[in-house]
């Protein structure tokens, strides 16, 4: 390669790792407030600011949604598997809000640990696919664990 | 590896490029239609529907298509913005000129699908997640590159303050790829991956490639079309285009 060719092509390569340093530190130092919402055990560690609106997320417990019969108020636990955050919520639900799904929450923590949101925004997953392969998925785990139980041995 | 660089080296000249170009157009604009019709036609009419989402999940046969290519086809002006700044090829600039138009209205197009299935699918428009935010300035990107190229009138400083502004909005292609997995977004992460298998089955993922490779292909076609147009516009005052012109 032509000499004059190798130094413009070193000066470009210095240009880009320059940049690339520089925002990768930028953007390191700022991750927090990159990220779109709180999970429930940065909450529970106390990362997330008091009386503030804040956002948070993550999956909904199984069996934990709540309705008021009265009202549209809802109650439901919040869960990133390690620890969990109540919610509260009054309003219509998105389309895709169901217990096992993820959600992104705006609100603010009340004092007796409660989680009152303003809005809820249903997260979806990067899975796809048909309806009856989830029907027959639901029914093989069904059937596995019928066999798992039925295999106990009896006296 | 010698082949590659008489290639290479054969691209600084526009008159060959303008007829390998032309022999070309054909092909890339048929297969690429056949490609990406049977692709969409396929995806929205016959595909399985999502369980989840019923069938607005459809709209992933538009939303990805767009915003993949809008990706790489920056990917590409980068590339192109390389060979520029070293080799100082005219074809090279040429081509960031004629597809940063493109790939504004493929980013565009990204974001407006996106925000139609977001509507339904998460409950809101807009949302200043990485994700979004990130695909917003490649937009802005693409309209920067568009504005310089035409604020400067000396041809080569122009292509040189081109190449830069290109080369600078690079590091955003990486943040957008990753900001589903470097932060908490609300866009969901990729869906393919090139190393695992995709979380959707082949019924999905096939009709879905077949629009993403359609959709290269035409873009290749409308990009040789437009640096054709750019060749005979920049060379005017040779002579092979005097005679191409006025036979």
């Amino acid at each position: 390669m032509h000499p004059i060719r190798k130094k413009r092509l070193t000066i470009v390569l210095f240009l880009l790792v320059g940049l690339g340093i520089a925002v990768g530190l930028a953007t390191y130092a700022l991750r927090q407030n990159i990220s779109l919402f709180y999970d429930p055990s940065q909450i529970a560690a106390g990362d997330a600011p008091q009386d503030v609106r804040i956002r948070a997320g993550g999956m909904v417990e199984e069996n934990s949604v709540k309705r008021d019969p009265e009202s549209l108020r809802v109650r439901f636990r919040v869960t990133d598997f390690e620890s969990s955050v109540v919610m509260e919520y009054t309003g219509i639900l998105p389309d895709l809000f169901a217990e096992g799904q993820g959600v992104v929450a705006t609100g603010r923590m009340g004092p007796d640990g409660v989680f009152v949101a303003d809005e809820v925004l249903a997260k979806h997953d990067e899975n796809y696919m048909p309806p009856e392969v989830k029907d027959s998925l639901e029914k093989a785990a069904a059937r596995a664990e019928k066999n798992t139980a039925q295999s106990i041995p009896e006296y | 590896m010698r082949l590659m660089w008489q290639f290479f080296h054969k691209l600084g000249s526009p008159k060959w490029f303008y007829g390998i170009a032309g022999r070309w157009l054909p092909w890339l604009l048929i297969s690429g239609l056949i490609l990406s019709l049977a692709g969409i036609v396929w995806g929205l009419g016959f595909a399985p529907k999502d369980y989840l989402q019923g069938n607005s999940y459809r709209i992933i046969f538009i939303h990805v298509p767009t915003a993949f290519l809008a990706q790489s086809i920056y990917i590409m002006m980068a590339t192109a913005a390389v060979v520029t700044l070293v080799w100082r090829m005219k074809l090279a600039d040429m081509f960031v000129r004629s597809v940063a138009p493109v790939g504004a209205v493929l980013t565009f197009l990204a974001l407006f699908t996106g925000a139609v299935w977001g509507k339904p699918t998460w409950g809101t428009w807009w949302i200043w997640d990485a994700r979004l935010t990130s695909m917003l300035i490649l937009l802005f990107l693409y309209f920067g590159v568009m504005a310089l190229a035409a604020a400067i009138a000396d041809e080569k400083s122009s292509a040189r303050a081109v190449a830069i502004l290109v080369l600078v909005g690079v590091i955003n292609i990486p943040i957008i790829k990753y900001s589903v997995e470097w932060w908490n977004t609300l866009h969901q992460p990729a869906t393919f991956k090139l190393t695992e298998k995709p979380s959707m089955p082949a019924e999905m993922w096939v009709p879905l490639l077949m629009v993403v490779l359609g959709l290269y292909l035409l873009f290749g076609w409308l990009a040789f079309v437009r640096m054709q147009t750019e060749i005979l516009y920049r060379e005017r005052r040779t002579q092979w285009v005097k005679a191409f012109v006025r036979p």
